[in-house]
């Protein structure tokens, strides 16, 4: 039988708990019997029929696209079926390497917290050719954070031939279009608030 | 549509970094606090249904028969039911499912979620959500996503950070007032909000609601069996969810036009013709501040873009015009990620039912919504509510 522990309450709902008890981690990690395990777990994924035409056309520097004759949407990320159609998508089209930031973040932080020097700038980027609004997730770089606005013009800058896999990485990263707003060492930048944000 | 269904009983474990408890007394807690709150045993419960996010986060197989028993399943009708971070709600409406068909009288909906298992921290477990071929390559993290949507949001309208920041200090200043919130804070002004690390621009560590342990149920009944159990039911008066595409770079983030669809049928249901005028409280989704202000939008109760000036504006404080997260929130409470959205149905609950106490919102609401968000920014779960 547990007790019901009334709290230290201010009237408000929930009025009593049953518990959780809270941990510190020193007590976590000492608590009897407490197991630590890693999942082994390896996956090896077939790329599926568009995205394995996508990649051989990255490894040839080229982005491709399907049509569907349809709605007439150029999709990138190239896809067999028209998921709003829903019937097989029509033919495959080469778009630009070009496009524009839909929208980007400056990452200060990998996935587990650890701190990244110099932060990363992930961004969505609108492509070329394609259905307005259709783009992928890459990064940019050259350009001092603080001078990356949404809207930017930006290039595909490609790894040389010898180096291409048939991946997404095989686009080193995005760069301003514009020349001057490219540098090889992006001068010291500032953590960006609301108060340098520009409009 | 078959039968009315009402929430009569609900209860919570505090939400915690870390809890001594696994997964399945969590959910043993919570469901035995509800059953309590409604003077039930388990002997009256006619289904369960659980909502419970990612397997990867515990670590084991089939987490719906992991917590089972913990949450009252065994010996009948049992289902997880899982959307990610809509799961909340989610399991509510496939709860209230049960119910409404006339299949069964009564459901007891259990949702748990103990993030402190994986290591070394939870966002490991969020890694797989991106897709393994075309983005996984390119080393992403979960911020980046919540980073991305919030800056669109922010170009698209010319947003202040400064109002958003206000929504983390509102909800963490509601909490203050929540006996289970791991980040209640009365003190917190928008300045700590915006001094604070900056993790990805423009997400900074107080726009983000914490990785918490917890578990929350609540009890569903039809109409004839909820008026003998309380004499301040509280009904399901609509339902709602949508699926938008997963192909998340090909739409645009500034707008959640997924909320609006979940929205627009749980209104037509509860006939709401006019939900700026009936809804009364508001607990949107809130896992970054930005996204209570965005959901706001979807939900319809103000124009695009206008949320940040009706935050500004008081509008959504406990004793503004559309009071929106009474409860704290993911930001205040905490975000045990599915028990998270039913901690905001079992907050409409208890304020429709005028129990809240201390986070009472004024003025005798009659009409809530709850709504809850997930999978790869994707779906929105809209729950209506009303006394």
């Amino acid at each position: 039988m547990t007790a019901r522990r009334k709290h230290e309450g201010n009237g408000s709902p929930p009025h009593s708990f049953l518990g959780p008890r809270s941990l510190t981690d020193p007590e976590f990690r000492d608590a009897v019997g407490a197991v630590d395990f890693a999942v082994d777990a390896r996956y090896a994924w077939d790329t599926g029929v568009a995205i394995s035409t996508y990649l051989r056309g990255l490894k040839e520097g080229r982005i491709l696209a399907r049509e569907c004759r349809t709605c007439r949407r150029i999709l990138v990320p190239p896809r067999m079926f028209c998921e709003e159609c829903f019937r097989p998508t029509d033919r495959w089209t080469e778009v630009a390497d070009t496009g524009r930031i839909n929208t980007f973040s400056i990452c200060y932080v990998r996935w587990d917290m650890v701190a990244l020097d110099p932060p990363e700038i992930p961004a969505v980027i609108e492509i070329d050719g394609a259905t307005k609004g259709m783009g992928f997730l890459h990064k940019i770089a050259e350009v001092s954070p603080d001078d990356v606005t949404v809207g930017m013009e930006v290039q595909a800058v490609w790894k040389p031939e010898a180096e291409r896999t048939g991946s997404i990485l095989d686009i080193s990263h995005f760069r301003p279009r514009d020349e001057k707003l490219r540098t090889d060492a992006p001068k010291p930048f500032s953590r960006r608030s609301s108060e340098t944000r520009k409009r | 549509m078959g039968q009315r269904v009402a929430v009569v009983g609900a209860g919570m474990t505090k939400f915690v970094r870390r809890a001594q408890e696994t997964g399945k007394e969590l959910a043993w807690q919570a469901a035995k606090a509800a059953l309590d709150s409604a003077e039930m045993t388990l002997d009256d419960i006619d289904c369960v249904a659980m909502g419970t996010a990612p397997d990867a986060f515990d670590g084991v197989h089939m987490k719906g028969e992991y917590l089972s028993d913990g949450a009252g399943g065994w010996g009948k009708p049992y289902f997880r039911t899982y959307v990610g971070g809509g799961t909340g709600v989610f399991v509510t409406i496939q709860g209230w499912y049960q119910v409404a068909s006339g299949m069964f009288d009564t459901c007891l909906v259990v949702a748990e979620e103990k993030m402190s298992s994986t290591q070394p921290h939870a966002q490991g477990a969020f890694l797989t959500i991106f897709d393994s071929i075309l983005e996984r390559p390119l080393g992403p993290n979960l911020l980046w996503i919540f980073a991305l949507e919030m800056n669109r949001y922010m170009s698209v309208h010319g947003l202040d950070k400064k109002d958003i920041a206000a929504v983390s200090v509102k909800n963490k200043r509601n909490a203050a007032d929540h006996p289970a919130a791991l980040l209640g804070d009365a003190d917190i002004t928008v300045d700590d909000v915006l001094a604070s690390e900056t993790l990805a621009w423009p997400v900074q560590r107080l726009d983000v609601s914490p990785v918490s342990d917890g578990a929350v149920a609540v009890v569903l009944a039809a109409e004839h069996r909820a008026k003998r159990i309380t004499d301040k039911p509280v009904w399901i008066d609509g339902v709602g969810w949508h699926l938008d595409t997963a192909y998340w770079t090909n739409r645009d983030l500034y707008y959640p036009r997924y909320v609006e669809y979940a929205a627009r049928q749980a209104y037509e249901m509860a006939g709401i013709k006019e939900p700026r005028k009936e809804i009364h409280i508001a607990e949107p989704y809130d896992p970054f501040d930005y996204k209570e202000l965005h959901h706001l939008e979807g939900l319809m109760l103000f124009d695009k873009g206008k949320a940040p000036e009706a935050m500004k504006d008081g509008v959504l404080n406990r004793d503004g015009d559309l009071p929106s997260t009474p409860s704290g929130g993911l930001l205040g409470v905490g975000n045990p990620i599915a028990a998270a959205g039913l901690m905001k149905v079992s907050e409409l609950y208890w304020q429709l039912s005028g129990q809240a106490g201390a986070r009472q919102v004024p003025g005798d609401p009659r009409k809530g919504v709850a709504q809850a968000w997930g999978d790869l920014m994707q779906v929105g779960t809209v729950l209506v509510m009303g006394k």
